[in-house]
């Protein structure tokens, strides 16, 4: 069962965070898709620019609507994503506890709806 | 100077004020006056009263500096008139630290990084490296810890009698958890359980008179023993699979020590009664065997005080060495199965042991939810190949 991890988290965080900062923030997250990796359930992550490039699309009255800026304005917004093959929800649950962005943020879970794959 | 001095000196210079960051920056400083001036002068007499001297000069003349107004009181806590003399022998006021960095108002997760931090001088980095978190997330919960500790006034007195019982759990609870966690992480794990030992000695030497202190200094102690013994060619290794060889004797020797004091005391605990069961494991040495009668007695009373998912998964996998793999599978359909329906450690000795009753297919089943439930590569690759071997017979 594929299942994608939703990593949120408060963008106010990373304001002050300079290159050494940076380096050693990107040595935990390789760190975490090595052991993915290595346990053979990794299947793609992806880290995305901020939230106020968000572009948010939707329907009214039937016509597309494109809207600049994010679906909701929460204060954690969403950072990146990771998905990942696995069993079942305990084994993603077991997965999203060692993700590090669980530790500042929160980790959102949720199976594929595409059926095994 | 040594891991023992900073937190020594560190604990000195922020029990006087409660502020540990600026006692940090205090120390640093003398730090590198120390490499100036040392390197001339020869190093003085009493380098730790020097250092100590030096830091408080050293807030001091921060604090002129960055006083507004000239009636402003400089710091309420700090001696200025009491300068640490050079020749004085220097308190030890480390266990109060424990006790600040372990308050109850103080978040419960960031505990242990505050000690690691504060009485044995870790970078938040190298915190977050060995624990696999985020360090900038860890550094700013540091930051946001000890500004607490200032702004709340958290005491850095040892607490009351009547509160003893509870700080100290907690105490206990954070030097645990530097074990466990840097016990679960393949990386720097060995490095890691060597510092919660250290907390943990320092932790029964500064307070003698708890056993569970030292049945705490016990229970690490013995498994640190076995550090070089648990992981081979990066294959996790099962107790009683491990060459005995590996161990650590001194280190076992240590642990009996603190084993016996605790017993002394006669207020039995819960850390006592783990660290006596790994104490039987360990006689292995003397090439009697284990026990598992005498494991199985202690294990009953740690289940009946502290029914853990751990400790009663670990009954099962016990009653299965005395009494047969029958008796140790109904032991584990007797826990409530919802407890330990994604608990790993349940679901690999329902394999083992349905291995040893024959049931092959089912054995691979319970193999294959364990593998599934396991983060750490050493255990996976561990489990993998007993899988492996099973299917290989199969066929």
């Amino acid at each position: 069962m594929r299942y994608t991890f939703l990593l949120y988290s408060d963008p106010a965080m990373a304001a002050n965070m300079g290159p050494d900062d940076w380096a050693r923030e990107k040595e935990v997250y390789g760190a975490y898709i090595g052991a993915l990796n290595e346990a053979g359930v990794f299947v793609d992550t992806d880290w995305l620019q901020p939230v106020e490039t968000a572009t948010t699309v939707s329907f009214e009255d039937g016509k597309p609507r494109i809207q600049d800026g994010p679906f909701a304005a929460t204060r954690e917004t969403l950072g990146g994503t990771f998905v990942i093959n696995v069993p079942d929800l305990d084994a993603a649950l077991e997965w999203a506890k060692k993700c590090p962005a669980a530790q500042y943020g929160k980790v959102e879970v949720r199976a594929s709806a595409m059926g095994e794959g | 100077v040594a891991r023992a001095s900073y937190g020594k000196l560190l604990s000195i210079l922020s029990a006087r004020s409660g502020d540990i960051m600026a006692a940090e920056d205090a120390l640093a400083d003398a730090f590198r006056l120390a490499l100036e001036s040392w390197p001339i002068h020869g190093v003085p007499k009493n380098p730790e009263g020097w250092l100590v001297t030096t830091a408080k000069n050293r807030r001091i003349d921060a604090m002129r500096r960055t006083a507004r107004a000239p009636m402003v009181p400089i710091d309420d806590h700090l001696d200025i008139a009491e300068p640490q003399k050079e020749d004085e022998e220097m308190p030890d006021r480390r266990l109060s630290l424990l006790f600040v960095c372990s308050h109850p108002a103080i978040d419960r997760g960031i505990h242990t990084p505050l000690m690691l931090q504060t009485v044995l001088g870790f970078e938040a980095a190298d915190i977050a490296r060995s624990f696999l978190i985020s360090p900038t997330a860890i550094a700013q919960r540091l930051v946001r810890a000890k500004q607490k500790i200032k702004d709340a006034k958290i005491s850095f007195k040892i607490p009351e009698r009547s509160d003893m019982p509870a700080r100290l759990e907690a105490v206990m609870e954070a030097v645990y958890g530097a074990y466990s966690l840097g016990w679960m992480n393949d990386r720097d794990a060995k490095d890691m359980t060597g510092e919660a030992l250290y907390l943990a000695e320092l932790l029964a030497g500064l307070m003698p008179q708890e056993a569970e202190a030292s049945g705490l200094a016990a229970l690490i102690g013995f498994s640190h023993s076995r550090r070089n013994a648990r992981l081979i060619d990066g294959v996790f290794v099962a107790l009683d699979e491990q060459d005995s060889g590996l161990w650590d004797k001194p280190a076992i020797m240590r642990a009996e020590a603190h084993l016996k004091h605790a017993a002394s005391l006669t207020k039995f605990g819960r850390f006592q009664l783990e660290a006596a069961i790994q104490s039987i494991y360990a006689k292995r040495l003397d090439g009697t065997g284990t026990d598992w009668r005498a494991i199985l007695h202690l294990t009953e009373g740690l289940v009946k005080y502290w029914p853990t998912v751990g400790a009663l998964t670990n009954r099962a996998a016990i009653v299965a060495e005395v009494f047969g793999p029958e008796a140790g599978l109904n032991a584990l359909d007797s826990i409530a199965q919802n407890s330990i329906r994604a608990f790993q450690p349940a679901h690999a000795t329902r394999a083992h042991l349905l291995v040893r009753v024959g049931k092959i297919a089912d054995a691979i089943l319970s193999y294959d939810k364990a593998i599934s439930l396991t983060t750490e590569l050493s255990v996976r690759r561990w489990l993998e190949q007993r899988k492996t071997a099973l299917q290989a017979q199969a066929t």
